[in-house]
């Protein structure tokens, strides 16, 4: 897709030559204030920035609030709201079935560390390229206002209940995994949330990104751990996020005594400058070791925590053909007579 | 009777008249203990008749068990072409200490049994005729590594048989090649196996049972394969492209030997494949690749058996809902729970019939032969992306497990049939497109794949209540004209899947209806209660749900009619029920089966000639 011709004065385009109004959904149903809307506004504008071809994207979700949002951004994209839990396996047959669709998943608390945490999990174990979103609240609104597997210690519901059991962090596991580019984020914070995204289309393997995306209606009072002012008070980026998209071709001074460069599959740069810490976001056991020194400490660490440029993906892995499986014509698919004349020699 | 003899003392002056004959009709009964080695000899003795040209069936009767356990294996030899289980053992082969007297018991007066000498069974009784063989000491000078005597000794009895039934030795060294391939070693060594128990046996016995295998000329061009490798062929021919699976038995060996044919005969051009397999977590994950991979445009489909099926289940819904196409093969084992792992049932046609919450009702296919089980995979790809909806092919544990001969199987004359798939062309020309809307009015909609380049391409698909354009609805009309829509869809579908066979075809007042493997049953108990109990029956095999306006006809015809299958409930018969006019539900009867093992001829028989007296008294 080239659009290399000047637009006229008028809506602004990007370098697919397509407004952002071509990456928007339908209206969203969710209630006014939600940390999810802030995340379909991310991804819009990722998606505009970075050029994606909408037909290009195929969008999936489990069940919950966070998986109505597929229907909120891209409607030119095929969009599938499949069942609870059970997202990553659908994803993984749309990913085999054609390799060239850009998959984006979005997935919420419940939707993952509950009643889809096998699934998830071998997602992560694959290396299965996609996008997959947490949007996580702690807390499962549909139902109104449970707790869920990511709630924190201590924390506490708007009915007064504690919460005793201790919280799944997905970045972890997604980390011990396999997953290839984890990052955790904050629905409030536009600038970090935009270039994770931004560096997560431009990754080729799973970019698993756990959003805290406080509740309004049933999570985000005194004593919860995932409200906004929670959230605000205790967000700690561990580094500075940038990005530099591949066909941008701009040179933007970094120092390298600060920042680490990060190549990505398409030629994109991912600048982390050091904050506080210094922080190896490609050293696999230093990012559990933070994640876990973080638990200890009651910290909300965000930022990239992973990334692995270098692993296969699991597309890549089961070598297919060129032409995606979807297309593939009968020519391809059906062996000769020939073929099934030796197979029938062979058993008499 | 025949009498006990001693090894090596009977004089072959001094034997007892030999009783009539009873060539190439008879069972034989091999009792082993599994893991040591006797399924290759087994299926040398099998292929030893088969190559005779004597019709031949085999059935493993096997443990949940990696070794250790009793295990049987039955050959059945019929000049009339009878392959169904025969209840009675003729020929007995006892290697198995633990199981060898029961096994002795069971055997009908007149019977013969080789047997393990240290088993000492000789004086268990006095009608049988025994035929000792120390297989210990045989096997010894042919085998000098220790190790390896264990899984050898089995094949000694191939030997032993070949030479008691008069079975060719050369066709079981023949057998022996294609059973071992290009482990020459390993051929070898059993073929000296087998000629020493060939050769002791000649030496030692004099033929005192009246069992006889002689060459026949019924087998010409024909081929041996199992239900699940048959299956195999016929997913690759349908063009497969993505295979998702969990194992399970018995069900594993139908994606084990398609990944083996895949590697051979689905490599592109470019030395790439054109193919996915990819082990899944569990059986609900299966099923949700198989969806999505459906959705994306792929030929996709999973193997699994009942417990799998109970897990597909909410992704069987969605999928029904949502209409995406799916190949299931269910190969169904004994249930309910775990059950019988490793014994054969037909038990999961209602389930699979309803599977999932809601109304929901899917296409069944049942394959009673290898044969169908290659042209019937073709069929289900196809079903499945016509009719935009998850196909279950309900095979079982005794037609894909065990050895079957056949016809070689026909190359598939029909292009793939994928379906109401619009393009980016066929979007130009029509602007745009309502993805469930009846367009043609035969209920099925129209598609398009995720990544159509066209800006009106896209749709949003939703397991939650939806109107025409696909978008979210609670709308009471759109509810139900969507599920209206669904079922002119399921309407539709009788036309297009496979007809019934009228196997038997007359002028009888009395109608029998099966389907899958409870075919073989009748092909012979059909002949069964016309010769020995002058009740002619027509027989009609259901081949697919739903039913074909055919088996309508045939229940409106006739005055009774008996649905046979291999399950407790009646499932099928059930399912008839539900389907029929409600003058016509009196004429059903059922005769059921369901302990394991594969149904005979015998008990269908005896369970239609009881009723038809019954019915008779009732006049």
């Amino acid at each position: 897709m080239s659009a290399t011709t000047t637009p006229a004065p008028g809506p602004k385009t990007n370098h697919a030559g397509l407004t952002v109004l071509d990456y928007r959904g339908s209206k969203t149903t969710l209630c006014a204030g939600c940390g999810h809307n802030a995340i379909t506004e991310r991804l819009i504008d990722a998606m505009y920035e970075m050029g994606v071809q909408p037909e290009n994207i195929a969008k999936l979700s489990g069940i919950g609030c966070s998986s109505k949002t597929p229907a909120y951004f891209v409607s030119r994209a095929h969009g599938f709201n499949s069942v609870h839990g059970r997202m990553p396996s659908v994803a993984t047959g749309v990913a085999l079935a054609n390799q060239k669709l850009m998959l984006i998943g979005v997935s919420g608390d419940g939707d993952t560390a509950s009643i889809g945490i096998g699934q998830f999990i071998h997602l992560m174990r694959r290396n299965l390229p996609i996008i997959y979103i947490i949007e996580d609240n702690g807390v499962y609104g549909l139902t109104k206002g449970q707790f869920s597997a990511t709630a924190d210690l201590g924390s506490k519901l708007k009915t007064g209940v504690i919460n005793d059991l201790p919280p799944i962090d997905t970045c972890a596991l997604a980390i011990q995994l396999g997953a290839t580019f984890v990052a955790r984020s904050f629905s409030g914070d536009k600038k970090q949330l935009l270039n994770l995204l931004k560096a997560g289309i431009a990754h080729r393997g799973t970019v698993m990104i756990d959003v805290i995306s406080p509740c309004v209606t049933f999570n985000d009072h005194e004593g919860s751990t995932k409200s906004y002012k929670y959230s605000k008070d205790h967000d700690e980026p561990v580094q500075e996020i940038g990005f530099v998209p591949g066909f941008e071709n701009i040179d933007v001074d970094y120092d390298d005594g600060t920042t680490a460069d990060v190549r990505m599959h398409d030629g994109s740069h991912l600048r982390l400058r050091k904050l506080d810490r210094d922080y190896d976001a490609t050293d696999k056991v230093g990012a559990l070791q933070l994640l876990a020194e973080a638990h200890e400490k009651g910290e909300m660490l965000t930022g990239v925590f992973y990334v692995n440029t270098t692993a296969p993906s699991f597309i890549e892995q089961l070598n297919l053909t060129e032409t995606s499986l979807a297309r593939m014509p009968q020519e391809l698919t059906r062996p000769s007579r020939q073929a099934l004349d030796e197979i029938m020699e062979e058993l008499r | 009777m025949a009498t006990t003899i001693e090894l090596g003392v009977q004089e072959k002056s001094a034997r007892t008249p030999q009783p009539a004959r009873k060539v190439n009709d008879f069972s034989i009964q091999v009792a082993t203990v599994n893991g040591s080695g006797s399924q290759s000899a087994n299926t040398v003795l099998l292929r030893s008749i088969f190559q005779m040209g004597v019709p031949v069936s085999g059935k493993n009767l096997f443990p949940s068990n990696i070794a250790g356990l009793p295990t049987w294996y039955t050959i059945r030899a019929s000049k009339h072409g009878y392959i169904a289980r025969k209840k009675e053992i003729d020929f007995l082969v006892a290697m198995n200490a633990e199981t060898a007297k029961e096994d002795v018991m069971s055997l009908m007066p007149g019977a013969a049994c080789v047997y393990d000498e240290p088993l000492k069974l000789s004086g268990l009784r006095q009608d049988i005729t025994f035929y000792p063989v120390p297989f210990d000491k045989l096997v010894a000078p042919v085998c000098p590594e220790a190790k390896l005597r264990r899984l050898v000794k089995n094949m000694l009895y191939v030997g032993v048989v070949d030479a008691l039934l008069g079975i060719d030795v050369a066709e079981s060294e023949k057998a022996l090649v294609k059973q071992f391939g290009k482990k020459k070693k390993a051929a070898e060594l059993n073929a000296a196996a087998v000629r020493a128990g060939y050769d002791y046996a000649i030496a030692t016995f004099t033929k005192q049972d009246p069992f006889w295998v002689e060459r026949m000329n019924e087998n010409q061009g024909k081929i041996i394969v199992d239900g699940n490798a048959a299956a195999a062929l016929g997913c690759m021919f349908a063009g497969v492209t993505v295979v998702t699976w969990y194992p399970i038995t018995p069900s594993s060996s139908l994606v084990e030997t398609l990944i083996d044919y895949l590697k051979e005969y689905r490599i592109g051009p470019d030395g790439k494949a054109t193919f996915a397999v990819v082990q899944a977590e569990d059986e609900l994950a299966a099923a949700g690749m198989v969806l999505g991979a459906g959705w994306a445009g792929a030929r996709s489909m999973t193997s699994t058996s009942g417990p799998g099926i109970s897990l597909m289940a909410e992704f069987i819904g969605l999928g029904y809902y949502t209409e995406l196409p799916g190949v299931f093969f269910d190969i169904q084992r004994v249930g309910p729970s775990t059950g019988l792992p490793t014994r054969t049932m037909q038990g999961d046609v209602l389930s699979c019939a309803f599977l999932s919450h809601g109304d929901t009702k899917h296409i069944l296919l049942f394959p009673a032969s290898v044969e169908e089980c290659f042209s019937m995979a073709i069929d289900a790809f196809d079903l499945a992306e016509q009719f935009q909806t998850p196909v279950f092919v309900l095979s079982d544990l005794d037609l894909g497990m065990n050895n079957w001969m056949a016809h070689p199987f026909t190359y598939p004359e029909k292009p793939i049939a994928r379906g109401k798939v619009l393009n980016e062309e066929d979007l130009k020309r029509l602007g745009g497109f309502a993805r469930y809307k009846d367009v043609d009015g035969d209920g099925i909609p129209y598609r398009t794949l995720p990544g159509t380049a066209h800006p009106n391409a896209a749709y949003f698909t939703r397991g939650s209540g939806h109107n025409e354009k696909a978008q979210y609805s609670e709308r009471p009309d759109d509810y139900v004209n969507n599920m209206d829509r669904l079922s002119r869809k399921f309407e539709t579908a009788r036309k297009f899947v496979p007809a019934p066979v009228k196997e038997v075809s007359g002028t009888s007042k009395i109608g029998i209806i099966a389907y899958g493997t409870t075919h073989w049953a009748l092909a012979e108990a059909c002949d069964q209660l016309l010769q020995e109990n002058n009740i002619a029956v027509d027989y009609l095999r259901v081949r697919a749900y739903p039913f074909t306006q055919e088996v309508h006809d045939f229940i409106k015809n006739h005055d009774r009619v008996y649905v046979v299958e291999q399950n407790r409930d009646a499932q099928l018969f059930q399912l008839i029920k539900l389907d029929i006019a409600a003058d016509q539900v009196t004429k059903l009867r059922s005769v059921v089966h369901y302990n394991g093992l594969p149904i005979d001829a015998r008990s269908v028989t005896d369970a239609v000639v009881s009723q038809e007296i019954i019915s008779q008294e009732a006049k």
